[in-house]
Parts: structure tokens; sequence; C-alpha cells
């Protein structure tokens, strides 16, 4: 479905990423792989380095550091938010809604919206999606995104397919009006007949966690993975991708009346950089404008990975100046979603650790 | 230039490329492996292979591998 907004704008970004940095080098020797083979893929795909949560920290507990580091530098205030939305594949609980809990420990109105949505990799342009709509109703004034995983608690660490690329964060992205009155074009395509392909089998009502899915199974391919495990078809995806996101940004930039060369920045999901390469290049796009860098400094936190591109790349211009952008998030549904807008002057956009 | 058996041997070299008709199936290559190869491919010869083009029966035997550098712009 194609969506067109107006008088919309992100007004902020913040990313949350866990302090604990764990490297590639130092875990390949998990893996059943012969080391020369490991690395020679990590050069590839761009696996580094990444951070991961400790302990049984949750989406909500990242959520709430950022949110309160906001309030506490006078950026937000809790009274301000009129919906919080959180788009995760990762709840602390089936029951409450993570952003039920957030709201509690951080006191915001009883009058805010708060709404769970499971989406992975695409959570974040969806989101803007849903919060933009939000602000078509009159009442509501400002909106916080929350995008955020821990799925490293779900990845195998016998799994080289899946564990060196995951990253664990959060992002709070603030949208609210814009007197500018600029139009907005975003475009969102989903496909249910392939939702095999990244699938955690074990865990929900269907197949509910026992001893018996926490067993470590051999994948037939010199990985090791549980039921309770994330697990990805890798050429699937791959294959998904290559096909379906490239059509997408060309509707999304034709409906807008945009060419590539109008775009100063295309923000994609941050799966790893061999992909985001043959991306660029199936799109004719200059690497420069495509950055792929959040997998080997941070690994792939899902949803989070556009607001991280963001605010690893781009800060200054995007708090000091204005950029056009095309985003596109892909993967776990399956769905595919993209999006053009301008983004900045924002009013923060950084990163923090959370200790 | 390095010729496509020892790019392939480069990645795993305990296997005997030449011999085998169907790298994938004998389970001489994984899908991980072929992102390895294509970016060796790429920068050997000079060329992106499409994404779209990224299917294991385009690199299933060195016949298929050739045929692919062709028609991706490479000069063999």
């Amino acid at each position: 479905m194609k969506f067109t907004f107006r008088g919309k704008k992100i007004s902020g970004v913040l990313t949350v990423v866990p302090a604990n940095e764990k490297l590639f080098i130092e875990e390949m020797r998990n893996f059943n792989f012969p080391e020369g083979r490991s690395l020679k893929l990590a050069e590839v795909m761009g696996y580094k380095k990444r951070r991961q949560v400790t302990g049984n920290v949750c989406v909500s507990d990242l959520a709430v550091f950022g949110l309160k580091s906001l309030f506490d530098r006078g950026l937000l205030k809790p009274e301000e938010i009129d919906a919080l939305l959180v788009f995760s594949i990762c709840p602390d609980h089936f029951v409450p809604s993570t952003s039920n809990i957030i709201q509690g420990k951080l006191g915001l109105r009883h009058d805010a919206v708060c709404l769970d949505i499971n989406q992975a990799c695409a959570g974040f342009v969806i989101g803007l999606i849903q919060a933009f709509m939000l602000l078509d109703q009159p009442a509501f004034r400002k909106v916080v995104l929350v995008n955020g995983d821990v799925l490293s608690r779900r990845a195998s660490p016998k799994d080289r397919n899946i564990f060196p690329l995951i990253g664990d964060a959060a992002t709070i992205t603030v949208l609210e009006r814009d007197p500018a009155d600029e139009t907005i074009h975003a475009e969102v395509r989903m496909d249910g007949s392939r939702s095999d392909a990244l699938l955690v089998p074990a865990g929900g009502f269907r197949q509910p966690s026992c001893a018996e899915t926490a067993i470590m199974k051999d994948a037939g391919d010199n990985n090791f993975r549980a039921d309770d495990h994330l697990r990805m078809d890798g050429t699937a995806i791959f294959n998904f991708v290559q096909l379906e996101v490239p059509p997408l940004i060309d509707s999304v930039l034709g409906a807008a009346g945009l060419t590539t060369d109008q775009i100063d920045y295309f923000l994609f999901h941050q799966p790893n950089r061999f992909m985001l390469q043959k991306l660029a290049d199936k799109l004719k796009i200059p690497h420069a404008r495509v950055p792929m860098n959040v997998v080997e400094n941070f690994g792939n936190s899902g949803g989070a990975s556009i607001p991280t591109a963001i605010s690893f790349n781009l800060a200054d211009q995007a708090k000091n100046g204005r950029f056009r952008a095309c985003l596109a998030g892909f993967g776990g549904g399956l769905a595919w979603a993209a999006m053009q807008l301008g983004i900045g002057p924002l009013e923060f956009c950084e990163i923090i650790d959370f200790p | 230039m390095k010729a496509i058996p020892d790019i392939l041997k480069e990645i795993r070299p305990e296997f005997d490329f030449a011999a085998s008709n169907d790298f994938f199936s004998d389970g001489m290559l994984d899908s991980f492996d072929l992102m390895t190869l294509v970016s060796t491919l790429d920068k050997t010869f000079g060329i992106s292979i499409q994404g779209t083009d990224i299917l294991p029966e385009n690199f299933q035997n060195i016949v298929a591998i050739e045929s692919l550098l062709r028609r991706s712009g490479a000069k063999l």
C-alpha cells in the first residue's frame, strides 16, 4: 500500500547500544569452521564487532535508559508524549505490552496511546508510517517510536550464519508536526507465504519452549542451533532483497517525482555489507551515498539499524542541516517498506552506551 | 589473473572442484561460501555480479561460473 503524509517530521533520533562489545576475531573460535574460512567471510560480510546485552536486559531497559537521558537533558518532556509505539520482535513478556512497561516505569500520561507492533527489520519505516498516521489526528502532537531488539538472546552462539551479525540496540525517534508541510511518500509490501525464511520456531504458543526445544542440534551445515533460536534461510533472504527492494524504491521515488540522483542518502536496513553493496549496485547508486558500516561497528540490530545508521554516520548533518533520504527496511514477515523524506535539522541525533 | 579453480581452491582448499559437476549438492560450497566467491570474482574480474544472479545454479560448476562471468561483462 502507498502512503502520503504532509506536515510531519522526525525531530530527534537517539540510539542506545549496550556497552558490552564483542569481537568477531575472539568469537570465531566458537564456530565449527576453519578460522581462515571465517575470516574470509568476515571480510565480505563486515563482521568485526558488535554490541550485546548482558544478563536478562530487555528492550524496555534500553528504551527507559534512553528516554530518561532525553528527559534529564531537557530534550524531551514526559508530559509531551501523546503516543509511545514499540516496534520489536523481542517483547519483555507476552503480557503486558513492552510499551505499557515503559509507560509505567517513566510515569507517562494515562491518555498516551501505547502500542506494541511485531515487526523486525522493516520496523523503522513501518513505525514511521504508524506514527505519521497518528499525527494526522488533531489530538496528537508528539509521538515516540521505539525500535529495539535483543535478538542475541535468541541466537545460537554455535551458528556462524546468524550469531556474528546480530547486535542489540534500541532507538528512540521523536516525530511531530512540521509547519514546512513537505510531502512524504512511503510504501509497504508484505508476503506471508515466505514467512519461514526468518523464524524462531519455539517460544510462542505454536511450539512452547521446553527442555527439548533448548537442545542444540546439527543444522547440517556445520552450524548448531536449537528450536529456541533464530534461523534464517540466507539464500532466500538475499534473493528476496535483491528482487523486491529495487522495484519498491523505484515506486516510492516515482510517486515523489524524484530520481536516485536527487536523493542525498539511501538509508537501508543493515543486514550485512555484501547485501548492501549488491543492492546499491543494482540501483546504480554510488556506495558513498549508502551507509553500510553498522554491522561492522554494532551488529545488525533489526528495526533499529536505520536510525543507528543515521546517528552513527550523519549526526552532524542531521543536527545542523538537512538532507533528502530514501529509507528502506526489509526482513522478517516477509515485509519490505520504503519512504522518501527530508531529515533535519534534528534537535538531537546521537549514540549512547547502556552500561 | 587467477583461474576460477584456483579461486575456488582458496575458499575450500580441501576439495577438488574440477572433479565435481555440482558444488552444492556435493557439499563443497554453502550459501555463505557463495558470498565469498562472488566477492572474489567481482574483484578479480573487475565486475559486479548482479544480486539477482547470485543463485546456486549459476555457481554449481566451473562451466556455469564461466557463463555467468561472461554475462556479467568479464573478459575470460
